[in-house]
């Protein structure tokens, strides 16, 4: 066996015990939490109230619960939707997750695009005009919520300009991609650009490329061959939990446009003390952010050769 | 290891072909179903999704009004809101009020074509109080004959008196008579259902290729998140006067971005209109601005198990005197709502609602006399009443929690201090009654009939908040329950909710109204209190619907 693939096997067996934290620490915080799934104004009378915890098995102690929802996910059940109540879980998870992936793909690659271009290009102009719009757009991009730049663009774009669709709805081309990828992509393109230009401004400065400059290469030349990948190291410990974020959707950018995403899910689910289906989601993410960051690790290697020495 | 490329090397110089792949993929994901120029579609903004579309496991109004799309009761209503014969061509009712026969249409057929037969009457009903079902709505059919007792599973379900005398003839009975009992027939609750596929398919049921529906639609794709669509059933006994081909019920949670996919062109109709956005579109678009009386009231309550307000009625009084509506409704929520003075909307039927005897004070005199009150109970400047007031997470509702607390500053200068909580978090307080001390609601009837506002103040009702418990209320509403004839019936609620708001329990702010954007396009939307718009009833353009014969 490689050291490599003893590495990826340790931490695959490491991440057991971390995952069952987190379903564990989940469960029982929103178990915790005050209300339950069919709490209304219109209280429930109480043989009713009664019928529906024992079908949801809502009248067993939470220990019970916990012991009852492990033995459903051993088994690859994640129980069934409190909330939506014609599906599992598991259902409403594969039904949505292959949108999100797509969106968030898409999303994550424009953002990449563009931050790590607009990123470089601030750090080659250092101190001049071009590097002060860059940061500036960039804290406007980070700061200003996307719960208020969705809709302004919805306004301006579908409702004064008519040039795309104000939903996933509105038409059945590619054109409705447009907004939703972008609101995904805005955050993510500014604080790319901000790590992209902090850590190519200190690559720049070192001592590697003053010698390349001194030996005549061209600024391009410099960047592509040997800035660009120690430059991208900060940058690639952000990338795990930002895909990771960025895959599963925004609650946000999937009601305004109306995308039958992951997103909605968890914050609908916690909202309204779905406890299974936050679960799932909890655990997707959790799956999700320890891959990536198993992969970002491996990443590593290949960008900085000191690293694959050790 | 080395066949995979370091990242490094996948951007350098590659930035201009990764533009090029992921516009490629932009473009290449185009899906969705080509449309075709001589099928009306209608595009509806319907709020949340809904829960399900089980007919049993629901009690939201978004999913009871793409059910009632999908299925048709006994009896369902008119765009105007009045009862008319739908699955039933025409019943009666014993002279004791205690039986029903219901003659079911003959050419009524499910959406693959079988008979609709007072047998399937009888699956949903038994269906429904069958505790395994764990059905939610089960309380409003607690009066046929045996219910409670089969719900609390102490009877079995054939028990229930609900029978199919013939196929096409449908009797129930009561142990109680219900005035409202055919309002209550109209929910989808009590629609039949098509036993075969409900025990083939179980819970999955009521998905797209498995559910068969009555009604004037049936269920062809449901994208949780998105939109529930349904076409027309041809098999429908009145397919002849649906005009519309194809419905879509789109997830609208977000009242602005609603309101925005209206502005685009994309919704005929919409859930709600949000207040931030109300003058500008009554402005702007007048005519599609549909605002009618809604059966529901916005309200403060009291802990009345708990000081300062348990056995404090002139400082409740005092409280809800103080309190200028009139500034709330116009200022505040400006959306045509009207300041409530009493418990009971205006509008339900066969009933004349009490309003406080100080509705009609000038404010000046109001204030007055709220101080004099709010001295008698034993405060003033130098010991003012220290209170907190809890209310759920929402831009309106913290507005109006914010005026009532200025008011009272300025009026009686108590010092009221305003809570936020996430809303299971509100309703957990207000069930246990143990901090909670004045709290914001609000209540929606489920039928319209004035039992549906004062039973949620029994003291044995579940739902009673306030923690109110009077023997006189509670014997009026009692006799009320038992009077058939509606006159009598009639003079027992009036008064028993003039008792209570004696009482000061609550304190009413607003009565709601039903708000939409409804598109010039659209024909035949008439306004109901109940907010009831069966698509069956709507057409586009000049294609005429039935309600515009």
């Amino acid at each position: 066996m490689t050291s490599l693939s003893r590495y990826t096997l340790n931490r695959i067996a490491g991440a057991i015990p971390t995952l069952f934290v987190v379903i564990a620490a989940a469960f029982f915080i929103v178990h915790a939490a005050p209300g339950g799934p069919f709490d209304e104004e219109r209280r429930l009378p109480p043989d009713i109230e009664r019928n529906i915890e024992r079908a949801y098995h809502l009248d067993e102690t939470t220990a019970e619960q916990f012991w009852h929802y492990l033995r459903g996910l051993a088994s690859g059940d994640l129980g069934p939707s409190y909330r939506y109540r014609d599906y599992t879980v598991g259902e409403l998870i594969a039904g949505a997750l292959p949108l999100s992936l797509w969106l968030g793909a898409m999303a994550m690659l424009l953002a990449l695009i563009v931050g790590v271009g607009a990123g470089t290009l601030a750090a080659l102009r250092h101190n001049t005009f071009i590097d002060r719009a860059v940061s500036a757009v960039a804290m406007v991009g980070i700061s200003v919520p996307i719960f208020v730049l969705a809709p302004l663009m919805v306004l301006i774009f579908a409702v004064f300009l008519n040039w795309l669709p104000a939903s996933w709805t509105g038409t059945a081309g590619p054109l409705r991609l447009v907004m939703p990828v972008i609101a995904l992509a805005l955050p993510q393109i500014a604080y790319i650009a901000r790590l992209t230009r902090a850590s190519m401004i200190q690559v720049l400065g070192s001592d590697f490329v003053r010698t390349a400059r001194a030996q005549g290469l061209s600024t391009v030349t410099i960047v592509r061959v040997h800035a660009l990948k120690p430059a991208m190291l900060p940058l690639l410990s952000y990338m795990g939990p930002a895909i990771a974020s960025v895959l599963t959707g925004s609650v946000v950018v999937e009601s305004v446009f109306g995308i039958p995403g992951i997103g909605q899910f968890f914050v609908r689910g916690a909202l309204n003390r779905d406890y299974t289906l936050v679960l799932g989601i909890t655990i997707l993410v959790a799956v999700l952010v320890i891959t990536l960051n198993l992969l970002v690790d491996l990443l590593y290697g290949f960008l900085d050769p000191r690293i694959r020495r050790r | 290891m080395s066949q995979i490329p370091s990242p490094a090397s996948f951007l350098r110089g590659r930035l201009l072909s990764l533009c090029l792949l992921w516009l490629i993929a932009l473009l290449g994901c185009s899906e969705g179903p080509t449309s075709d120029s001589s099928y009306t579609m209608l595009q509806r903004g319907n709020g949340d999704e809904p829960e399900s579309l089980d007919m049993h496991k629901t009690r939201s109004t978004e999913a009871g009004d793409v059910q009632r799309d999908l299925g048709e009761g006994l009896i369902g209503y008119t765009p105007a809101g009045e009862l008319v014969p739908a699955a039933a061509e025409s019943w009666q009712l014993s002279a004791d009020g205690l039986q029903y026969d219901f003659s079911l249409r003959e050419d009524a057929r499910w959406s693959n074509g079988e008979p609709v037969t007072a047998h399937d009457f009888v699956y949903s009903f038994r269906r429904l109080v069958d505790p395994d079902t764990a059905a939610v709505y089960v309380q409003s059919v607690e009066q046929i004959v045996n219910a409670a007792d089969i719900v609390a599973g102490n009877l079995p379900i054939d028990a229930l008196g609900v029978e199919a005398m013939d196929a096409h003839t449908l009797r129930i009975r009561l142990q109680q008579a219900v005035p409202y009992f055919l309002d209550l027939l109209t929910h989808p609750s009590m629609f039949p259902l098509h036993r075969a596929s409900v025990q083939v398919h179980g819970a999955a049921h009521a998905r797209p290729g498995n559910l068969v529906s009555n009604g004037a639609y049936r269920l062809t794709a449901w994208e949780v998140g998105s939109y529930i669509e349904l076409e027309r059933n041809e098999f429908f006994h009145d397919a002849a006067n649906v005009a519309i081909d194809q419905v879509r019920h789109h997830v609208t949670s977000e009242p602005m971005a609603e309101l925005n996919r209206f502005r685009a062109g994309e919704l005929h109709t919409t859930r709600t209109i949000p207040p931030a956005a109300f003058q500008q579109m009554r402005q702007d678009r007048p005519h599609e601005v549909r605002v009618s009386p809604a059966l529901g009231v916005y309200f403060f309550g009291f802990n009345m198990t708990k000081s300062p307000f348990a056995n404090a009625p002139t400082l409740r009084r005092a409280l809800s005197m103080a309190l200028d509506r009139e500034t709330i409704v116009e200022k505040i929520i400006g959306r045509g709502e009207a300041p409530a003075y009493g418990w009971v909307p205006y509008g339900t039927p066969n009933y004349e609602p009490r309003r406080y005897d100080w509705a009609e004070w000038e404010s000046e005199a109001r204030y007055q006399r709220a101080r004099e009150l709010y001295r008698e109970a034993g405060y003033g400047p130098d010991n003012p009443l220290q209170a907190e007031l809890r209310y759920n997470t929402s831009d309106t509702h913290q507005k109006v929690a914010l005026a009532a607390q200025s008011m009272w500053r300025e009026v009686l200068g108590a010092d009221i201090t305003l809570i936020n909580e996430e809303f299971q978090v509100l309703l957990a307080n207000v069930m246990q009654k143990e901090v909670t001390q004045i709290v914001r609601l609000n209540w929606n009837g489920d039928y319209n009939d004035a039992q549906t506002f004062l039973g949620t103040l029994e003291s044995t009702n579940p739902s009673n908040f306030t923690g109110y418990n009077s023997d006189e209320f509670d014997t009026l509403m009692q006799k009320a329950a038992t009077r058939n004839d509606p006159d009598v019936r009639k003079v027992f609620l009036e008064e028993a909710e003039r008792v209570m708001l004696e009482d000061y329990p609550l304190i009413p702010i607003y009565f709601f109204v039903n708000k939409s954007m409804v598109s010039e396009q659209v024909r035949g939307w008439g306004d109901n209190i109940l907010n009831y718009h069966y698509s069956q009833h709507l057409s586009l353009d000049g294609k005429q619907g039935v309600s515009d014969l």
